[in-house]
């Protein structure tokens, strides 16, 4: 087992640990902050892929908005932020199929790939990620649509956003 | 390759061929070095900011006409070292209905998030934590970390103070870093690159002449994400006892305090870096790795001064001038100016050189007065709207 292996399994069980006690903690506060932990461990597995873009952005976006949202919001509603009804329902089993079939689809799929049980080659000296995820994102070949579309609809949710909370009665 | 070329380099050899010769295996031996490295630099670093609590007691005295630390050692040198006796041996008290882990573990990540920072700090061409092509990006990173520790410091603490100081400082720090990030770009268009080395190298003239308003509006953001004053309603002693770190102290409280000054001294650096030609200095940092890292200290510290002498001649502002200030004028100024400039570098791409830097200057002299402009017609007809009805009460009354 070489070093980098070793260090993504415990960045993977980390995130994994994390991700079960923000469902199973108690306290809705503790649940975010392990959220927060969760989404750190999904970015150092990022940047263990080489992709450093991609793991500063969802400390960025993730940890820096929106989990400090979810803790906004959460300090905001309730006084006790103790939840002490039952935390699964009867429907457990359904969810847990779900989960362990998609599991098992990404992995058969996954299987039939040619790079699956390669490793990595080295990305060569001077390899500029950056400069190749903007070009293709704004490139007419590429993903210019997908780009333009997605922030349409975040706009649009803006919009939406300011048309809620905005009340003209009031003035 | 000598030591006084690239001295870490050379440490660093030195340092693998003993371990090696130990018997231990290379990348081991590699790991290791990297690791006191490391070390090395963050025990440099809060060495430092036992001094910076003096430069920051001398200056602030300075700035109120009196004397400052000046009884223990030398100028009173010797002073931060007693506070820190101080600090040690007072009593470390957790409130009663704290979340105990959620307590301790902030002011931890407080001073983390800015000893994270200088990872990405170039010291010197050869001397740098890592070589990150999203430097930039880092830094509003791990800001989002100090972010995080300020709020669990805040609610943990189990006490009304707290948590109104901690909403504060975060509705301050998130709203803050949408100009701020917008501002790094700036530097990031200039040097077509987020790598802090790449944008130090291409300064052959400091982004402060190009960008004159990018540097001012980066600097009002980096003292809001500080929690420095005008823009300290987090910690508002008359109104909130002393915000979020109302009932930490001994240590705890000096982790928040000492993450505080060095927090500012490198928003000090980073305004050197990404405005002021980081550690290039008349080609002078070409001689030695040494007389680079000591041009970016002392431009950090002009940074910094310049930090302190705001916050020690401001007044502190309320919270809704504060959020107004920044959703209603800020944000929008620093959009309007990121797309002047990406056009302006567009349109002068092929200019001479001091056609490119005056048309810059301009261009950014003209956003600042049109915003300036379109807030003052802003604020006279709010003030009309206020007033009004009262002025004309007073002419009749005449």
């Amino acid at each position: 087992m070489t070093g980098a292996q070793i260090i993504f399994l415990m960045v993977a069980a980390f995130t994994l640990l994390s991700a079960v006690m923000v469902v199973t903690t108690r306290n809705l506060v503790h649940a975010a902050l392990w959220l927060v932990s969760t989404l750190f461990g999904v970015a150092v597995v990022y940047a263990l892929l080489n992709a450093n873009f991609i793991a500063v952005v969802q400390v960025v976006v993730y940890i820096g908005a929106i989990a400090i949202l979810f803790i906004f919001a959460v300090m905001l509603t309730r006084k006790d932020m103790r939840d002490s009804g039952p935390q699964i329902n009867k429907n457990w089993w359904a969810g847990a199929l779900v989960a362990m079939l998609t599991f098992a689809g990404l992995a058969f799929l996954l299987s039939g790939w040619s790079g699956f049980s390669k490793t990595a080659a080295e990305l060569p000296a001077g390899f500029d990620s950056i400069s190749l995820l903007g070009e293709s994102l704004v490139s007419p070949e590429a993903y210019v649509l997908p780009f333009e579309v997605a922030s349409v609809l975040l706009l649009a949710a803006l919009v939406g956003a300011v048309y809620v909370a905005f009340n003209p009665s009031k003035k | 390759m000598s030591f006084w070329n690239d001295p870490l380099r050379v440490a660093a050899d030195w340092l693998q061929g003993i371990f090696v010769g130990w018997g231990m295996n290379e990348t081991g031996a590699h790991v290791l070095v990297v690791f006191l490295g490391v070390l090395l630099l963050i025990t440099l670093l809060m060495v430092l900011d036992i001094f910076l609590v003096w430069i920051e007691r001398k200056v602030v005295a300075r700035f109120q006409d009196r004397l400052g630390p000046n009884r223990l050692g030398p100028f009173g040198l010797i002073q931060p070292f007693a506070d820190i006796i101080k600090l040690i041996i007072k009593e470390d008290t957790t409130p009663g209905d704290a979340d105990k882990v959620v307590y301790n573990l902030a002011p931890i990540l407080s001073m983390m998030s800015v000893l994270i920072l200088w990872a990405v700090v170039p010291l010197a061409p050869v001397m740098l934590g890592t070589d990150l092509n999203v430097g930039v990006l880092f830094l509003i990173a791990a800001g989002a970390i100090g972010t995080l520790s300020i709020i669990m410091a805040g609610w943990a603490s189990n006490n009304k103070f707290a948590m109104i100081g901690g909403f504060r400082q975060v509705a301050v720090m998130v709203s803050f870093e949408v100009p701020m990030l917008t501002m790094l770009l700036i530097p990031t268009i200039f040097a077509q690159s987020m790598n802090m080395n790449a944008i130090i190298d291409a300064q052959n003239v400091w982004y402060v002449w190009i960008s004159p308003l990018g540097a001012l509006i980066f600097l009002i953001a980096a003292i809001a994400e500080l929690g420095r004053a005008p823009f300290d309603l987090a910690e508002g002693e008359s109104e909130l006892v002393s915000g979020f770190n109302i009932e930490y102290s001994g240590m705890k409280f000096g982790m928040f305090y000492a993450g505080e000054l060095l927090h500012a001294f490198t928003f000090g650096g980073f305004w050197a870096i990404l405005f002021f030609g980081g550690y290039r200095f008349f080609g002078l940092e070409q001689v030695s790795p040494f007389l680079a890292i000591l041009i970016l200290i002392i431009k950090a510290m002009l940074g910094y001064w310049v930090i302190m002498w705001v916050k020690y001649t401001m007044m502190r502002i309320r919270i809704d001038q504060m959020l107004s200030f920044n959703w209603k004028f800020l944000t929008p100024l620093s959009f309007a100016l990121l797309l002047v400039t990406a056009l302006m570098n567009a349109l002068l791409a092929s200019a001479p050189t001091w056609l490119y830097i005056l048309g810059m200057f301009l261009a950014n002299v003209v956003t600042g007065w049109i915003a300036l402009e379109i807030a003052r017609s802003a604020t006279r007809q709010e003030r009309e709207r206020i007033e009004g009805p009262n002025k004309k009460v007073a002419e009749a009354s005449h």
